[in-house]
């Protein structure tokens, strides 16, 4: 009886579950253990890793330099998705207001970039902003500067390549939560004498909620660990914890720091997600 | 006209090329319970629609109390809807949802509730308040719509197709609870719908719609007795209806030529030769083994379905049409397969015109 139905239950489920636990198992649990485990290691003198126990790296990442950048990474990261959720979510309203198949391609219009190298996507944004560039050349010819402005290499660089990276990432689950917001519920109240504004406000924005969350968790997160933009439009000169991650496992080859960092990254990661689930839990319930 | 408290006049709407409403032209006087009935396609919710200010009006003008609505947006406008689905806003409880329109207006806290209370009264659903819409059943959730609508003291309340969703049991009993709270209240109820039965029920007067035209607008009884047109006669209730010529007039009696056989109906107006379409409703069909006189309907008993309160029989007829005639009991002189004449009393069949 007990071995039918292992037969019966247990066999599809491993067969169907199985290949993806082996690769998850493979390919993410095991190097992020590993992951942890040389965090806690010490450095050896030629940038090796020495299996030693030691908490030097984390006692590294209070020092106020790191710390500091941390600050940055994450303060940039917030700017970086309110910025994002201010411009997408007009976006994203405007676009699910629009009949079908002119939404589709406004959807089209977004994902277009997503195909285009990122290189080569932040290597435009260079030359637009260069000193002899288009924009520099603009503001000169309009009279509006004398003096070209140095944008190459500035957090505000950094900053606009970041929100144009992560702008989809917005527009897409804001949108579709927009879409999805039934036109009765929003008739309804203008119906009960509501403007277009308290419609906005108690009914359109509270039944969003939930895409306006995603927005924030699918943005804030590569946000904080990025760093082809800051190295590209930083030019090296402007860090963040993804750079310093980068160097450290690469240039500087302190493998326990750049761990300790990782670890870091995927404890604030963890965090968000945790507040997410219970958001998103109470989310339900209300609507239950 | 001066007691009436919504007027279309000339209302007509277009979605592109399509013309769904055109040229209505319709008084609904103040208390009074219309219901606009017709297939699905044939333009009602639309012009529910157009009254609540969802949809603009393409041409022609719709006047509340007098006025033109034609500036007004829906929440300018003094009449409330109830919708099909409800749309009842999932993040609100019961009280909240009910509270909305008042909130809106920011009315007093303790004037809210008193309201909400007495709504929650009117619609039985005292205890209900604190629950989210998703935690009611269906019923319940109509209640909870109809309250809504009703807090703000509308003129008129606009109700499109509100118990299509609920199960037959439950629809006739919010159907005595919709004429009793309407009588109560006195409010004008314009309630949309494609169930005739549901109509006739309700309504004080019926405005039968087809592909955007209303049919024939007048009461219940009389929309059953003296169908105007051919599609309102088989629309409402069951009906045999006949197409043929007119092949003479005789003291109001007409004599009529179909590819069944001759028939006769009372009616006045008609000449010899035009178009006619004859009506009888299943009730006044006559059976027997002799013809009668002006009558020529020869067919066979097709099959007799009892339906619990009465029997349902058809009969094939020599070109094909299925006649349809009920009993409260089963004829006991014929049998299925049996050579029948069919006939009536001409006073009970309904003479239509046919359209020009």
């Amino acid at each position: 009886m007990k071995k039918n139905s292992f037969k019966r239950n247990t066999l599809p489920a491993l067969a169907m579950a199985g290949p993806v636990s082996l690769w998850m198992i493979l390919f993410v649990t095991l190097p992020m253990l590993y992951i942890i485990f040389i965090s806690f290691m010490s450095r050896g003198v030629f940038g090796d890793v020495v299996y030693e126990f030691s908490w030097e790296s984390y006692k590294t990442l209070l020092d106020s330099t790191y710390f500091k950048v941390i600050i940055k990474s994450m303060k940039a990261a917030f700017v970086t998705t309110v910025l994002c959720i201010l411009i997408g979510y007009p976006f994203a309203y405007y676009i699910a207001k629009k009949p079908k198949e002119v939404a589709s391609k406004l959807i089209m219009l977004i994902m277009i970039p997503f195909w285009t190298n990122s290189l080569m996507r932040l290597n435009s944004w260079l030359l637009l902003f260069q000193t002899s560039g288009p924009v520099n050349n603009f503001l000169q010819n309009a009279g509006f500067i004398d003096v070209p402005i140095n944008f190459v290499y500035t957090d505000g660089l950094v900053m606009l390549g970041m929100i144009t990276n992560m702008l989809p990432f917005a527009v897409l689950p804001m949108y579709s939560s927009i879409e999805k917001l039934s036109k009765s519920l929003l008739e309804a109240s203008a119906d009960l004498g509501a403007s277009r504004g308290t419609t906005f406000f108690n009914i359109t924005l509270p039944l969003t909620f939930p895409g306006i969350f995603s927005s924030i968790i699918l943005v804030f997160i590569p946000t904080l660990g990025i760093y082809t933009v800051t190295d590209m439009l930083g030019g090296g000169k402007v860090l963040y914890i993804g750079n310093i991650i980068k160097n450290q496992f690469g240039a500087i080859r302190n493998w326990p720091l750049g761990a300790a960092l990782s670890v870091l990254l995927i404890v604030i990661t963890g965090l968000l997600i945790f507040i997410y689930t219970r958001f998103a839990k109470i989310e339900d319930m209300e609507v239950v | 006209m001066s007691d009436s408290i919504v007027s279309l006049i000339g209302v007509e709407k277009s979605f592109g090329k399509n013309k769904v409403v055109k040229n209505m032209n319709v008084e609904i006087k103040g208390g009074e319970f219309l219901t606009l009935l017709g297939p699905s396609g044939c333009g009602k919710t639309t012009t529910l629609r157009m009254i609540a200010g969802f949809e603009e009006v393409s041409s022609g003008t719709i006047k509340v109390q007098g006025e033109s609505v034609a500036d007004k947006e829906p929440y300018e406008r003094d009449v409330n809807t109830v919708f099909q689905n409800y749309a009842l806003f999932p993040h609100m409880t019961v009280f909240d949802n009910i509270a909305y329109g008042l909130k809106i207006r920011k009315r007093p806290k303790n004037e809210i509730i008193n309201r909400v209370n007495e709504m929650l009264d009117l619609v039985q659903l005292k205890g209900y308040e604190k629950r989210k819409p998703d935690a009611l059943s269906g019923g319940q959730k109509q209640r909870v719509a109809i309250a809504r609508a009703l807090i703000n003291n509308p003129k008129v309340l606009l109700l499109d197709e509100p118990l299509g969703a609920l199960d037959l049991k439950l629809r006739k009993q919010m159907q005595v609870e919709l004429k009793r709270l309407q009588k109560k209240l006195g409010i004008t109820f314009v309630y949309v719908t494609h169930d005739q039965e549901e109509a006739l029920t309700m309504s004080d007067r019926i405005a039968v719609m087809n592909e955007g035209v209303i049919e024939q607008l007048a009461a219940p009884r009389e929309i059953y007795d003296r169908p105007l047109t051919r599609f309102v006669a088989g629309f409402i209730g069951e009906s045999n209806i006949f197409d043929g010529k007119v092949k003479g007039v005789h003291d109001g009696i007409i004599d009529v030529e179909t590819s069944a056989g001759t028939m006769k109906v009372k009616g006045n107006g008609f000449e010899a030769g035009e178009d006619i379409h004859i009506s009888v409703r299943p009730e006044y069909i006559k059976v027997s083994g002799d013809s009668a006189e002006g009558f020529n309907l020869k067919g066979k008993i097709k099959d007799y379905i009892y339906m619990g309160t009465f029997v349902k029989t058809s009969v094939d007829l020599k070109d094909n049409t299925e006649i349809k005639y009920s009993r409260f009991e089963k004829d006991e002189n014929f049998k299925e397969g049996d050579s029948v004449n069919i006939y009536w009393n001409p006073e009970r069949a309904v003479a239509i015109k046919a359209k020009r």
